[in-house]
């Protein structure tokens, strides 16, 4: 595995309980650790409120008030992000480590021209004076992410400009700045698939070219599939599962992956017009919960074990799965192969472009 | 005879300067009784406007549509208002769509009380307590306030409040979009069963296909106001004979990393519905564009080899290249076809009448 480079140790984030006492916290995020290296893609996957979120917004210290980290370390290369002095975050935030939403309309200035707020980024970021040098490495930003005459749209308003177009707007500017890792928050949910193709193809190349690490938080496992090197599955605010996203694929282990795969309308066999899923909903509060988050919904669940702290279990190298049913004391791990599927495949298997 | 039909069904909407944006231009279709029709296409393609103009919350300015015998664009106010008992709509945003002042048993009682159902306060609340129950909320939840339930169950108090007035046809504006992947799975197999329970026919307006497959007998493919291929919905998957389905279909992520592409498969944004291509509406996108499409727009055809009902406006249908459908991991399908075995959703109801 590469160097890590961003790496999240025991993060936790918490907010204060709603109609609870003024000091009890709720913890959305709780003991969160994943690694980014340069280069690489790492997916951060769950349903809304899982955290995923939080956990990016933790890395800019930018959680929303009167939310705070209260456990854990953050660091970027040499560099303690929770212990640096605000000033220098500052420059850290959109500079070593820009991030990018779902909705571009939050993150883009409605008046000013979209050239304009590249180009502020620019002086900002990078210590370009010169407006006209700064307007220009605007244009090139806008050219680098293929907007068609983008000397004429780095003049228009955000308002001008299709959904898709924004958001290569938005990853404009973040790349302008030259970023070592971008955190991209759910980047092509609001988008149509012909387009969310185009952003996925464009996001790859830039990647390639920059060697940018890449935290990908999603709830589309398409998405995981096509761009993702590794992948980490949250529940509750909790790790379920780290691995490498062919093993995710093709073997996953955790039952909320499991049912999570399961849950995808392109996995249903042909003809069935009921989709299998996973009955339930999230704990509203995962620390009423003892033991493992997601029991109260696991078809798996062992009654007296999985109410007992969650193990950490690595199953092969880099796979990583926090569930009883491969601890000791499990009645018997489960057995994973899966010989006699069909095989639905209808043409040889491509190697990915994995890094 | 079908349930709807709709013929030539245009929408425009003048934007000053004599200009004038095509959202519906010439949509031709039907929904048998107990069908769901899936609607697809990208945004501001048209699919939406075409659903409300259907019920006529938006005003059409031309074209026919039929439902069971009652022409709806002539019915007066006062029909009208009696016909929308028969067709009601499930909006997109379940937040956006409950009004936050009204407890769920209000929201679910008001088309009763529009519509003079039930002789009294008790008859209509035991009559929201089975609507509640049917789309599988309990019958307590009646009391309490839309904030107080998630966008999957939020999506079931618009569906409980769409069935109150027991109609024949709903139009489904992106119902399940707005949910997460596993909610998703529930509510799509509640219209299911409500569908198969009380013979209600759909139009499944969605951008999902990949999702669409699965809850739609037959689905039609929208590009730019006009309806480009309607097929039976595996065989639109299998056999599609419009260049645009296909890259509709090639953009959907596969499940599978072991399959990654590395281009996407349509590049641009479609052109303005204002200002129209000549000939076929697809062409300046296409790859399969020839001199022809330039010149002359393609009707919508029956296709050589294809399903009964299949469908294509393409100058082409008959002769594109063969298609390979993308398919998810074996490893992925398997495993859902183990949950679907325990939770015993095998038997399958056989899509089509």
């Amino acid at each position: 595995m590469p160097e890590p480079f961003l790496s999240i140790d025991n993060l936790a984030v918490a907010f204060p309980s709603r109609g609870g006492k003024k000091r009890d916290l709720t913890r959305v995020v709780d003991g969160v650790s994943l690694t980014l290296a340069k280069g690489e893609t790492v997916g951060v996957v769950g349903e809304s409120g899982s955290g995923k979120s939080m956990t990016a917004l933790s890395a800019l210290r930018l959680v929303p008030e009167p939310g705070r980290v209260v456990q854990g370390t953050i660091r970027l290369g040499d560099t303690d992000l929770l212990a640096l002095p605000e000033k220098a975050m500052r420059s850290v935030r959109g500079g070593r480590i820009a991030m990018i939403f779902q909705d571009p309309m939050t993150s883009l200035n409605p008046v000013f021209t979209v050239g304009e707020q590249i180009a502020e980024a620019v002086r900002v970021h990078r210590g370009i004076q010169s407006r006209a040098d700064a307007f220009d490495e605007a244009v090139a930003a806008l050219k680098q992410v293929h907007i068609t005459l983008p000397e004429r749209r780095a003049r228009q308003y955000p308002f001008e400009l299709s959904g898709g177009m924004r958001q290569r707007v938005m990853i404009a500017m973040a790349l302008s700045c030259r970023p070592e890792i971008l955190l991209a928050d759910e980047p092509t949910t609001a988008l149509d698939v012909t387009v969310q193709a185009q952003i996925l193809a464009l996001m790859g190349e830039l990647r390639r070219e920059t060697g940018m690490g890449v935290l990908l938080i999603t709830h589309d496992l398409g998405v995981v599939a096509e761009t993702c090197d590794r992948v980490v599955v949250l529940y509750a605010g909790q790790v379920m599962e780290t691995t490498d996203a062919r093993t995710l694929f093709a073997k996953p282990a955790h039952p909320y992956t499991q049912g999570l795969l399961a849950s995808l309308p392109e996995s249903a066999p042909e003809g069935a017009t009921r989709l299998p899923f996973i009955a339930g909903h999230p704990p509203a509060n995962a620390q009423a919960v003892t033991g493992c988050p997601f029991r109260t919904r696991c078809p798996k669940v062992v009654p007296g074990l999985c109410e007992k702290p969650l193990p950490t279990i690595t199953l092969a190298p880099g796979h990583v799965v926090r569930c009883h049913l491969y601890g000791e004391g499990s009645p018997s791990p489960p057995e994973r192969s899966r010989a006699g599927a069909p095989d639905r495949r209808e043409s040889p298997v491509q190697p990915g472009g994995t890094a | 005879m079908p349930l709807l039909t709709v013929e030539d069904l245009k929408i425009h909407f003048p934007i000053g300067h004599g200009q004038v944006v095509r959202a519906v231009d010439g949509v031709s279709l039907t929904v048998e009784k107990g069908e769901t029709l899936g609607l697809v296409g990208e945004s501001g393609c048209g699919k939406s406007t075409t659903g409300r103009g259907i019920l006529r919350l938006l005003p059409a300015t031309s074209g026919r549509v039929h439902f069971d015998g009652a022409d709806v664009l002539a019915l007066s106010g006062e029909e009208m208002r009696r016909l929308r008992r028969r067709m009601q709509m499930v909006f997109q945003d379940p937040f956006a769509s409950l009004s936050p002042r009204l407890t769920i048993g209000q929201i679910v009682a008001e088309p009763l009380e529009i519509h003079g159902i039930g002789s009294g306060k008790a008859e209509r609340e035991k009559r929201v307590g089975e609507l509640l129950e049917s789309v599988g909320l309990p019958a307590l939840v009646a009391r309490r306030y839309p904030h107080e339930f998630s966008g999957g169950q939020r999506q079931r108090i618009g569906i409980a409040r769409a069935l109150a007035l027991d109609p024949a046809f709903i139009v489904l504006d992106e119902p399940v979009s707005a949910l997460d992947i596993s909610v998703r799975a529930q509510v799509v197999n509640l219209l299911a069963d409500l569908q198969a329970e009380r013979g209600i026919a759909y139009l499944f307006v969605g951008h999902d296909l990949s999702l669409i497959r699965h809850a739609a007998h037959r689905i039609a493919v929208m590009y730019l106001g006009r309806i480009v291929e309607i097929a039976p919905s595996h065989e639109l998957y299998e056999n599609p004979r419009h260049p645009y389905t296909r890259s509709l279909l090639e953009a959907v992520p596969v499940p599978d990393p072991t399959r990654r592409r590395e281009r996407a498969p349509l590049e641009g944004d479609p052109p303005s519905p204002v200002n129209l291509p000549s000939g076929c509406r697809f062409r300046t996108r296409c790859a399969f564009a020839q001199e022809i499409c330039a010149r002359k727009d393609p009707p919508l055809l029956p296709v050589e080899n294809g399903a009964p009902g299949h469908v294509s406006a393409c100058h082409f249908a008959n002769t594109l290249p063969m298609w390979t459908a993308p398919h998810a991991a074996a490893s992925v399908t398997a495993l859902a076809e183990e949950v679907m075995a325990e939770e015993g959703l095998t038997e399958s109801t056989p899509p089509g009448k």
